[in-house]
């Protein structure tokens, strides 16, 4: 920060000068906007927003310090409209924490919960102190646990700025910031911080990702509805992150330099270090709920500074709880939007965020009384929005209160969607459930049923997130194994479409581990094959397994944190990951931006895309079905010459499917063949051993991908 | 924190002592500031420096910028492991050379 104290040219303003005093502070009246806490010169311009309180006050700590230093009421002429602010002069920046209390009235029915004798924290604090590390115990007596502090925001991008990558060429990976290096085994210096996944950026690489999706990185508090296992007596924790308590603050305890402040810099040394290696950042954002939880909750912020305003609530002056976490965030009123918009711009314009998924989505297109609207202003806003324009918007198109939009979330031609439909279909068919051939075959072209006027690329296609079973588990457990988070097996999602190939969990059977890791690379085949964006959960490559824990939210040990040791000895799968990555990339055929249309329009004498069964031209759509094959023609997209074959047979039998004839002068290779063990289970094409037969066996549940290529 | 200043050989040494924070930066700029006026190249020995606040790095940075706009060249000397490690992980580090002994600073600058 460049002091400004000795300037005196026409870039100072005349009227920075202090015209009151309290105890020994100097300060004026403020500017309005920007909301939040400004440096200015010779001093911080403090501004907030409040619609019903009858007076509010700045509160001032030196850092850490339990009790303030001063209280500085807003004299009633600093405020214009509902809006408080105040110019305080000769701070020191770095050892400032400041916080408010608004007076007003306590009317649950009516919606105010005002308390003078809580300081709440700044709703746009760029940073924000009290839980500096990771799981340090907080002093609980503290009357200010979450507390405000200035940002530098002068960091030195140089050249950098977000990648812009087209979406269709994304392969999405999403990673947890403490869990992806927390475990000693991934030796990084800075374990479990954004400085840890710095260290891994080579391993990122390599993998082939061109995009990370960080699970919520805005400051909250882990030790929010903590517990003890009540058998185990093991800490059980806010681990993921979804409750946010600052929306503009990145989460101090997964930086290294958490405790000396800088985790803003180490989150903007991490993106800028990702963009070099080509890889984008997505920021996964809760702004449905915050971490007041409900009327039993704290009060953080918002509660206190104006309830009624940013929640909703029920004509009682309850909250209403669409998210499932306590409250929801009135998104749609204009102050709220406003915020959203704010936030969110700021992380794209002062992060270089690439894009974001809006967790529980749905909520942000809900009234003020709860209602789903049919043109959502805040959606429309950041759909629209300028600086906003070329970052990647994804919903999670459904919230707790039973809103499901998967294919119809408010779109304007620009929100891409997590596509549970993908999910549920791929997890059924490959898991062996008949009747599913259908429904894959309208998925691995994007799924046109849901996205037919947005293209493909609203597709987020995934098998696997965070929520729910870890791959290897999708293929090892029938039923979720939740006891270790101590509510009797009672939480996460009992639909998971899940088989343990023969056996419930680990176990020593040689043939259900083979088909297991089958299993994984058949999904990660499908994966790849499939139009749309593909996105992977961490640690799924190389088999990262939760024990059939299907929502390990509150566990910050071993049972969520990657397990660095499997890189080795899942190399198989890796390899196989790596490569199917390499695959989609040198196909540009999986990954154009528009739709197969099933006919020829290049004039090469076959379709685009057309399907097939174990006999060519008659797909089998029946009840009874478990093959599908589909020709996929090279010359429809642009850059791509090889036609590509592909075989899939999730029948529990080795089938004959017959084979079309390789284009002219061409003859087909057998590039991946997931029932063969590694390395022929997937081949470089100069590798890949020919065959001339027109019909080839295609393994018990796997698949077999062919392309063409020039006779020798 | 106390400042002292030096010449060898034509170099400028410029020696920190004690925290640099948002309290004693703006000092400490004040006080190098005449160094840095006439010297082509200067070392900045921070051995003693036993605390580098966010402000502190930001002042280095500042510097380093201004010394280098002017052709001039800077070498940072006796960084702690500490102060190293933060440097990195916010990316500061990328932007300075950074010498672990006198003679290294001294062949940086030749």
């Amino acid at each position: 920060m460049k002091s400004r104290m000795e300037s005196s040219g026409l870039d100072s303003r005349i009227d920075y000068y202090p015209t009151h005093e309290h105890q020994g502070i100097r300060f004026r009246r403020g500017r309005t906007l920007p909301f939040g806490a400004t440096v200015v010169p010779n001093g911080v311009n403090f501004s907030v927003f409040s619609s019903a309180a009858t007076s509010c006050t700045l509160v001032l700590f030196r850092k850490h310090e339990p009790q303030p230093v001063a209280e500085i009421e807003f004299p009633r002429e600093f405020r214009v409209g509902d809006v408080y602010s105040m110019i305080v002069f000769d701070l020191d920046y770095e050892d400032l924490e400041y916080g408010f209390r608004f007076a007003g009235p306590w009317d649950e029915r009516v919606g105010h919960r005002f308390d003078a004798s809580k300081i709440v924290c700044d709703p746009y604090a760029r940073v924000v102190g009290g839980r500096d590390q990771w799981l340090t115990k907080p002093d609980w007596d503290n009357i200010y646990q979450h507390r405000a502090r200035l940002a530098f925001d002068d960091f030195d991008w140089e050249d950098d700025r977000p990648l812009e990558v087209p979406i269709n060429d994304l392969v999405i990976y999403e990673l947890h910031t403490r869990g992806f290096t927390a475990n000693p085994s991934s030796k990084v210096s800075a374990p479990g911080t954004y400085a840890g996944i710095l260290e891994k950026i080579p391993y990122l690489k390599r993998l082939g990702v061109n995009c990370v999706e960080l699970m919520p990185i805005f400051e909250f508090d882990e030790w929010e509805n903590s517990r003890q296992h009540p058998q185990t007596g093991q800490l059980l924790v806010n681990y993921w992150g979804y409750s946010t308590l600052g929306f503009f603050a990145p989460k101090a305890g997964y930086a290294a330099t958490g405790r000396f402040g800088m985790q803003g810099d180490e989150v903007k040394n991490l993106i800028k270090e990702l963009h070099r290696a080509g890889i984008e950042v997505i920021l996964d954002v809760v702004l449905n709920h915050t971490a007041e939880g409900d009327h039993r909750g704290p009060t953080i912020s918002f509660r206190g500074i104006d309830n009624k305003n940013y929640y909703i609530l029920t004509p009682e002056g309850y909250y209403y709880n669409f998210s499932g976490c306590g409250n929801t965030l009135n998104c749609n009123h204009p102050v709220v939007r406003n915020m959203v918009l704010d936030c969110l711009r700021y992380w794209a314009a002062d992060y270089h965020v690439d894009g974001f998924r809006f967790d529980l989505a749905s909520i942000l297109g809900r009234d003020q009384n709860g209602a789903p609207l049919a043109n959502p202003p805040l959606l429309e806003s950041l759909a629209l929005d300028p600086v906003l324009h070329k970052c990647k918007l994804i919903a999670e198109a459904w919230d707790a209160g039973g809103l499901y939009q998967v294919g119809s979330f408010p779109a304007y031609n620009r929100w891409g969607e997590w596509n549970g439909k993908y999910r549920d279909a791929v997890r059924k068919f490959l898991k062996g459930e008949a009747g599913q051939v259908g429904e894959i075959a309208t998925r691995i072209q994007g799924s046109p049923d849901l996205y037919y006027y947005r293209g493909p690329t609203a597709s987020i296609n995934f098998i696997t997130c965070h929520d729910g079973f870890t791959l290897r588990d999708l293929f090892s457990y029938n039923d979720k194994h939740n006891e270790a988070n101590g509510e009797n097996n009672n939480d996460g999602a009992n639909d998971n479409n899940s088989w343990n190939c023969g056996a419930e969990g680990e176990t020593s059977d040689e043939a259900v581990n083979r088909l297991r890791l089958q299993q994984m690379k058949n999904a990660f085949c499908l994966l790849m094959l499939s139009r749309g964006v593909p996105m992977i959960l961490m640690g799924d490559e190389f088999g990262q397994t939760q024990h059939g824990n299907n929502n390990s939210y509150c566990q910050d040990n071993e049972l969520s944190w990657l397990n660095w040791g499997l890189e080795q000895s899942s190399g198989e799968l890796l390899r196989f990951v790596r490569m199917m990555i390499g695959f989609r990339r040198s196909n540009p055929v999986l990954r154009v931006p528009s739709f197969y249309q099933g006919r020829d329009y290049v004039g090469s004498g076959k379709p685009d895309i057309s399907f097939h069964g174990t006999q060519l031209w008659s797909p089998d759509f029946s009840a009874g079905s478990r093959c599908i094959a589909f020709l996929l023609c090279g010359r429809h997209a642009e850059g791509q010459q090889r036609d590509i074959y592909v075989a899939v047979n999730m029948y529990w039998d080795g089938l004959p499917y017959q084979i079309p004839a390789a284009p002219q002068g061409e003859r087909w290779k057998v590039a991946i063949n997931t029932s063969m063990r590694g390395p022929d289970d997937i081949l470089e094409t100069s590798e890949a051993p020919s065959i001339d037969q027109q019909e080839v066996i295609v393994g018990p549940r796997s698949i077999m991908v062919l392309v063409s290529a020039p006779r020798a | 924190m106390k400042v002292t200043l030096s010449e060898e050989n034509g170099i400028s040494v410029i020696g920190i002592e004690g925290s640099i924070d948002g309290k004693t930066a703006p000092v400490v700029r004040q006080e190098i500031a005449p160094a840095l006026e006439s010297a082509k190249k200067a070392i900045l020995d921070l051995s003693k420096v036993d605390y580098l606040s966010s402000a502190g790095l930001r002042l280095l940075l500042l510097i380093y910028r201004e010394f280098a706009a002017k052709s001039g060249k800077l070498v940072l000397l006796g960084i702690s492991e500490d102060i190293r490690t933060v440097m990195s992980h916010t990316g500061f580090l990328n932007f300075f050379t950074v010498a672990g002994s006198k003679p290294e600073a001294l062949q940086a600058l030749s």
